[in-house]
């Protein structure tokens, strides 16, 4: 499983890199889902953000699940390509992957790599 | 792979690319009355129909029939589905011809029958459920949740208490109440379940203020567990005000047993397409009764079925229809599912008795603790404790890349249909099987001896597994690209392979 050191990681299996504000889900959270084949955004650039508000749906041919902010903060761009290519949440979660930026983007219960390392292990027990 | 349409295996064509020009399986004999003249504005120059004899047509339907697998192949243990056996009795009193020559909108004198048979079961289902009063109308589940849903709204409303806007729904329950509550504004907010199964208490309280409207609760839970806590959950609710539903999907466990109105449940849904025995899926139609405590009674929707004039010894009471005080209003055109729905479940309730529904119960959670006793050795039970109707097994094992579909798929090897898989949520790779009391110990363990070879092959020739089913018409579909592929048209056989 790849949990990036640089980014902040949330009990919800979200992910958030506080150096250019961008989120989306984690290598966990797709492997748990298994093959994604539906996203839909569901905030648009200018939308305020608080925490766990819903940002986006996903379905996989296991399971739907919304997708909760980190974080708050204002919305600045957003991954419009990825309803065309839903895969990309599982071949590169953490990079083209991406699914909203947000700037101001304060954290709400996060945590770090190593953290959320021990947390998804304890789980798949 | 083998897949669906490339395979050499012929695909059943549509009935419309079976049509011909010219076929047809009727002859209409020469009209005894003049032929009238359509107006010329009605007419069109084409009808697609298809264009077939009347054997071209039966054969057809024949041929699907036997793609299909029912309860009246075998064994159909998908949990929380309550896949019982429907007694083809009911499918002789559904067809009387008084139940099936009536029109909803006849006058109420000339359908006493049909009206007493849905008086009658509006008080039987009151007895088994311990609640005040029962509307019949909803069409299934999910639409008895939403009614339900819209009386507690209206409840609240005439009160004046117009702040409450969160539902409670645990993780354990059926996965249309966030969605029955999601479709009238409400916020749903998610309760975790204890390491027992239970709703946790503590993350109970910690929601709990004026500002929750309800708590939906499936109980016995998906897990097929009963919760050890309901008294307890039920008063916190009710402790700030909130109303308790109750989704009555796994009612099979607690017939006779126990009545959700006596421990405090507000009101509930049955699904008489699940518990008594009217047929579930394609063969439907389902119906989702709702019951509710006396306060909230005038709210449910209108018309019920009421007793208009009482009878004595010599006349009998005129059945008809009655409007409750606040009621909601109409949740459906006309009465509800009568044929399919409540003809069957009357008819189902009569045939068992007081007794019998007990002993319904009674074997489908026997029958359901004996498949755990002989799969936990074999298959990881996360939530083991005594199961109610059914129990959720994991799908993998130490050191495999079997996963819960794999094993689903293999059963179909064994002319099982497979469990419900991947819910409840909570579950990794969770098959959750519920095996209902119309089977004998000999299907039982020979369900149970499937799952532990399957197991077996999974650590001796995962590939069995990986590539099943085998012995199917078709083999393992696309899954991913049928979802990610949506084409929703159809071709002639001739043009499948060039097209895909």
């Amino acid at each position: 499983m790849n949990t990036p050191a640089n980014l902040k990681y949330a009990k919800s299996d979200e992910w958030f890199d506080p150096a250019s504000g961008a989120m989306g889900i984690t290598d966990y959270a797709q492997s748990q889902l298994s093959d994604i084949v539906f996203v839909e955004i569901l905030v648009e650039v200018g939308d305020m953000l608080e925490v766990g508000k819903a940002i986006a749906s996903v379905e996989s041919v296991k399971a739907s699940a919304e997708i909760y902010s980190p974080v708050s903060g204002k919305v600045t761009a957003v991954n419009s390509g990825l309803s065309d290519k839903p895969e990309t949440l599982n071949s590169d979660p953490f990079n083209a992957g991406w699914m909203i930026k947000v700037e101001g983007g304060k954290a709400g219960d996060v945590m770090d790599a190593a953290a959320y390392e021990k947390y998804c292990a304890e789980r798949t027990h | 792979m083998n897949n669906t349409l490339t395979s050499s295996k012929i695909v059943e064509p549509t009935i419309f690319d079976l049509s011909s020009p010219g076929r047809n399986g009727v002859s209409f004999p020469d009209p005894d009355v003049p032929r009238a003249k359509l107006p010329e504005s009605l007419l069109r120059a084409d009808l697609p129909l298809p264009e077939l004899a009347e054997v071209d047509v039966v054969r057809h339907y024949m041929r699907l029939s036997k793609f299909n697998y029912s309860v009246d192949d075998g064994f159909y243990p998908l949990g929380s589905c309550t896949m019982k056996y429907n007694p083809k009795i009911n499918e002789d009193t559904c067809r009387l011809p008084g139940y099936m020559f009536t029109h909803p909108l006849q006058p109420i004198e000339t359908v006493q029958g049909n009206l007493a048979l849905m008086f009658t079961l509006q008080e039987w289902l009151k007895e088994i459920s311990g609640f005040e009063a029962v509307t019949l109308q909803p069409a299934a589940g999910a639409h008895g949740e939403f009614t339900g849903v819209l009386i507690m709204r209206a409840y609240h409303k005439s009160r004046g208490d117009d702040k409450r806007v969160k539902m409670l729904i645990p993780d354990s329950a059926h996965g249309t109440n966030p969605a029955s509550a999601g479709m009238t504004g409400l916020t749903i907010v998610q309760i975790p379940s204890d390491e027992r199964g239970n709703i946790d208490l503590k993350a109970l309280k910690e929601q709990c203020d004026d500002t929750i409207f309800g708590l939906m609760m499936t109980n016995p839970n998906t897990l097929g567990m009963f919760d050890e806590h309901v008294e307890e959950v039920i008063q916190i609710v009710h402790d700030c005000g909130g109303l308790v539903y109750g989704d009555g999907a796994n009612l099979n466990a607690l017939l006779g047993i126990i009545r959700p109105g006596d421990i405090g449940f507000d009101l509930m849904h049955f699904n008489l397409h699940k518990t008594f025995a009217v047929p579930h899926g394609g063969g439907g139609p389902g119906s989702g009764p709702v019951g509710v405590a006396a306060h909230l009674a005038d709210f449910l929707p209108a018309p019920l079925v009421g007793v208009l004039e009482e009878g004595d010894d010599e006349t009998p009471p005129l059945f008809g229809f009655v409007t409750p005080r606040k009621s909601i209003g109409r949740m459906k055109a006309f009465h509800g599912h009568f044929g399919g729905g409540h003809v069957r479940a009357f008819t189902y309730i009569a045939m068992h008795g007081p007794d019998g529904l007990k002993d319904i119960s009674q074997y489908a959670v026997l029958n359901a603790n004996y498949l755990l006793a002989r799969l936990r050795n074999t298959y990881h039970v996360p939530y083991d404790r005594i199961c109610m109707h059914e129990f959720v097994a994991e799908g993998r094992f130490d050191g495999s890349d079997v996963r819960a579909l794999d094993i689903a798929k293999r059963l179909m090897d064994y002319k099982f249909h497979p469990p419900t898989n991947y819910f409840p949520l909570i579950v990794h790779e969770a098959l959750m099987i519920e095996p209902t009391e119309t089977e004998n110990k000999d299907t039982l363990d020979a369900f149970a001896d499937a799952l532990i070879k399957i197991a077996d092959e999974a650590k001796t020739q995962p590939d069995l597994l990986h590539n099943a089913p085998s012995t199917t018409q078709f083999g393992r579909m696309d899954e991913v690209k049928a979802a990610r592929e949506l084409v929703l048209c159809c071709w002639l056989p001739e043009d499948y392979a060039e097209k895909i």
